[in-house]
């Protein structure tokens, strides 16, 4: 299997804290692999050292073969490689659809052109069907800021999606959504990725998403990976339960 | 030797005068986050005030002295006058709005100060030039200087001083300091913020209205004077740094010593090297020469 | 069917050209003063859009004098040194001129948010405000230069003047408002709300932030510039108040004023403020700065749309005084 993400020796403190310890990791292609861990483990910023919003102080990232260490977010997004957020990083004041559009249009590339209109008939065609891939209907001329939380984190993952990326980072997909609502955002992410094999990696608290949709799960701990097993086998072993759970 | 000394002198000059005019800027900028154009009206009221109070005691009768204490009685009254009226009343309404709205609402403040002034005195110009002839001319190697110079470097000083001891050794200045800090947890922990931005906005007030009322006897006081002085300010806050306020005395001191240097050597050029270190300051440190550099977070 | 967009499109435009025809005959209904008026104000329209395209992607430009004055100036040098008089050619001239240097200001500006923005144009618009001033044998120092009426496609309009400049404005608003129109529709317009919005999230979308803004800048600069010529044309003198902060806090003013919702708001904005400005002052000529700033301040208080947001109450783009860009 081809690997397309490695990370070699990544070091990274924030004062007396280590975000990343030695961290080193391969993710093959097409796989959905959870991240848990504490608050403070290492998870986020193992993202962002991947996308290049921090330098490691140590350590090398590779993407398909390529070094991208060092690399600002805007090439490494260029190269194929998109992030969702904790805190979704919408368009406000835009419409549902006008943010997919932007989307669309900067994966393609024609963001700097000032006279064709941006909604031409293909690219609504296009916007509304990943929009309704997502589940989004009749919303999508609802302005962003109006949207509940549920949407917003749904439209977060979206518009990274639609830049038809080789790996989707996610970052805490369903946290900040109803209990009631969070397998529902789940299962709607997790259907379109498998559906188009990208790679994922996606950052999680809730270890009842993570059982039931990663296919491999990194725990986190002070900046290290304390284990790296497929669920079944990570949440039978009883040091582990007791360290995440905090099971007796 | 004597273009050295002149250099030297009309720099100081100018630098007290600029450091008198920036300090209310800086220091309301620093405490309230609040880039106030009106500030240039308050300097402008405060000559007007100045002029008229000390033409007042001057015809008088009265020992011509008095007008110097009368220009900084002045200045109190003004700050005291128009600073509470202005910060409660507008001001405060937009403390949690972006920084281009309190610049947007100061200069809708600058625009009615401006008339307000023409309609209180009209708008032929005012000159009391007594308290700057009374001190007469001062031989100093080997060029004659007016006095009235080094009193306002006097002035200055004192003033800067006063700000210094007022922020750094007062239970009110560590008060100032909470707030600038952190607002939300000042007044979680039982500081009356409030008070204290009214209070802070008062005190630059004073210290505008102080730079106009020792400006006037120097100048002719015509409406107008405000926008010159608010734009001039504004490049000494920046150079020295947004908010910081030794920063803005050595601005105001570089600024002062190019432009008497320009005034000697390029005349021409005497107002481009302001707005020029004020570019490149922007440039090369958009923090000023002496502020703190301000973190992004994602 | 692509006669039904054909039609579909004349549709669309029908009210439009009803409102150019309109102003094309106005001025025969009214006196010279008023034509006058609104020949100066929808020049300086051009350049209040010029603020308003910038300030869509929140940023304020304490500065746009710069461009208004250096479009003015061209004219001016124009003629002195090349004995320039043709509108077309002024036009083009000041165009290329404002561009250039937006090209190269932009270069720094682009990388600036907020009170460094601000400041920054402003330290840029009073460099040349002091160069304008003291270089008296180059500009004539305060007072000016004197600009001669141009001639228009070679017809030299002689007593017509006055009115041969409202249609050549007329005409060069027409066309800025279509193109800045389309501009807003295109994916830079978007991008340039998507950069207010969260420029994060424009990064990690793949553009560039500071590409999206330099381009910006460059289409405020150039309308700034071509505002500054059509004024020096119909007005027939310029001065180095032109550069000066208070005409730029006016040209920020009459944005705020207007809204920018539509490109046509700056043209509202433009019209009440010279008309205001027109009437307080001959009504009371001390108090009618008072009466825009009285007029500025319950606008930032309680209007910060705009004029505009009274006509169209929901505009679909939002301001950005209450946009989460604040954080």
């Amino acid at each position: 299997m081809d690997v397309v993400l490695e990370a070699v020796g990544l070091a990274k403190s924030f004062g007396a804290v280590k975000a990343a310890d030695d961290l080193s990791v391969r993710i093959s292609s097409g796989q959905i692999v959870g991240i848990v861990g504490p608050n403070g483990s290492g998870k986020t910023t193992f993202l962002n050292l991947v996308t290049g919003y921090l330098s490691p102080a140590r350590g090398q990232i590779y993407y398909l073969g390529k070094e991208i260490t060092g690399l600002h977010p805007r090439q490494v997004t260029r190269l194929g490689v998109a992030r969702s957020f904790q805190v979704p990083q919408l368009y406000t004041s835009l419409t549902v659809l006008e943010n997919m559009l932007v989307a669309l249009v900067i994966r393609s590339g024609r963001q700097g052109d000032c006279w064709r209109a941006l909604r031409t008939r293909a690219r609504l065609a296009e916007a509304r069907r990943l929009l309704e891939k997502f589940g989004f209907g009749d919303e999508s001329g609802q302005v962003v800021r109006t949207l509940p939380e549920g949407g917003r984190k749904l439209l977060d993952v979206a518009l990274s999606f639609a830049l038809g990326p080789r790996l989707l980072l996610l970052d805490e997909p369903t946290s900040g959504v109803s209990a009631a609502e969070k397998f529902r955002v789940m299962d709607t992410l997790i259907g379109v990725i498998r559906e188009s094999g990208v790679t994922s990696v996606f950052v999680e608290h809730d270890m009842d998403v993570v059982q039931r949709y990663a296919e491999r799960v990194l725990v986190f701990s002070e900046g290290r990976i304390i284990a790296d097993d497929p669920p079944g086998a990570l949440f039978a072993d009883p040091i582990v339960r007791r360290y995440i759970l905090g099971e007796e | 030797m004597d273009t050295l000394t002149l250099i030297l002198l009309d720099g100081i000059a100018f630098a007290s005068w600029l450091f008198l005019v920036s300090a209310g800027l800086t220091f309301a900028y620093g405490v309230l986050r609040i880039l106030n154009i009106a500030h240039g009206s308050l300097y402008a009221i405060g000559a007007y005030t100045g002029a008229t109070l000390a033409g007042l005691v001057l015809h008088s009768g009265a020992n011509p002295f008095l007008a110097y204490p009368v220009l900084v009685g002045a200045a109190l009254l003004v700050g005291l006058a128009l600073g509470p009226l202005l910060e409660r009343g507008f001001l405060r309404r937009v403390y949690d709005q972006e920084e281009v709205i309190t610049l947007l609402l100061t200069f809708a403040i600058f625009l009615i100060l401006e008339d307000g002034m023409k309609l209180v005195w009209g708008v032929s110009p005012i000159i009391v030039a007594e308290p700057y002839a009374l001190l007469g001319q001062l031989p100093l190697a080997g060029v004659t200087y007016p006095v009235y110079s080094f009193l306002l470097t006097g002035v200055a000083i004192v003033a800067g001083l006063a700000l210094w001891v007022v922020i750094d050794r007062t239970r009110f200045g560590k008060l100032i300091t909470s707030v600038i800090h952190d607002r939300e947890i000042s007044a979680a922990l039982g500081v009356n913020v409030p008070r204290i931005c009214t209070v802070a906005f008062t005190g630059a007030a004073m210290l505008a209205a102080l730079g106009g009322a020792f400006t006037a006897p120097m100048v002719s006081v015509t409406p107008g004077i405000s926008a010159d002085v608010i734009v001039l300010a504004f490049a000494v806050t920046v150079i020295g740094g947004l908010g910081n306020i030794s920063g803005g005395a050595i601005g105001a001191l570089l600024v002062g010593l190019l432009r008497a240097t320009a005034i000697q050597f390029f005349p021409a050029l005497d107002l481009f090297v302001v707005y020029a270190l004020m570019a490149v300051i922007l440039l090369v440190r958009p923090e000023g020469l002496f502020g703190g550099v301000e973190v992004r977070r994602i | 069917m692509r006669g039904a967009q054909v039609s579909r499109t004349l549709a669309g435009a029908a009210p439009w050209l009803a409102v150019l025809l309109a102003l094309a005959i106005l001025p025969r209904l009214l006196p010279d003063w008023l034509g006058f008026l609104l020949t100066v104000a929808f020049a300086k329209a051009l350049v209040v859009l010029g603020v308003a395209v910038l300030l869509r992607s929140n940023l304020v430009s304490f500065g746009h004098g710069l461009y208004f004055a250096a479009g003015a100036y061209t004219v001016g040098f124009a003629a002195k040194w090349l004995h320039l008089r043709e509108a077309v050619l002024l036009i083009f001239g000041a165009v290329v001129v404002s561009g250039a240097l937006a090209a190269l200001l932009g270069l720094f500006l682009a990388r600036y948010r907020g009170i460094f923005f601000g400041m920054l144009t402003l330290a840029f618009s009073m460099i040349l405000y002091s160069l304008l001033l003291r270089l008296y044998w180059l500009t004539g120092g305060t007072d000016g230069m004197v600009t001669a009426p141009p001639t228009i496609l070679g017809v030299v309009p002689g007593a017509a003047a006055g009115r041969a400049h409202y249609y050549l404005t007329l005409v060069c608003l027409a066309l800025a408002l279509a193109l800045t129109r389309r501009w807003l529709g295109s994916p830079l317009g978007y991008l340039a709300s998507a950069i207010r919005d969260n420029e994060i999230r424009v990064e990690y979308m793949g553009a560039s932030v500071r590409q999206g803004i330099y381009r910006t800048y460059l289409l405020s600069g150039v309308l700034g510039g071509l505002g500054g010529c059509l004024v020096a044309f119909s007005v027939g003198h310029i001065a180095p108040e032109f550069s000066y902060w208070t005409q730029s806090g006016d040209f920020v003013f009459v944005t705020v004023l207007g809204g920018y919702a539509s490109v046509f708001a700056p043209v509202m904005g433009s019209v009440v403020f010279e008309l205001v400005r027109n009437y307080a002052y001959a009504l009371s000529p001390y108090t009618w700065q008072m009466s825009l700033g009285a007029i500025l301040l319950l606008i930032v208080l309680f209007l910060p749309r705009g004029l505009w947001s009274l006509l169209a109450p929901r505009a679909p783009v939002s301001s950005p005084w209450t946009s989460s860009s604040r954080r």
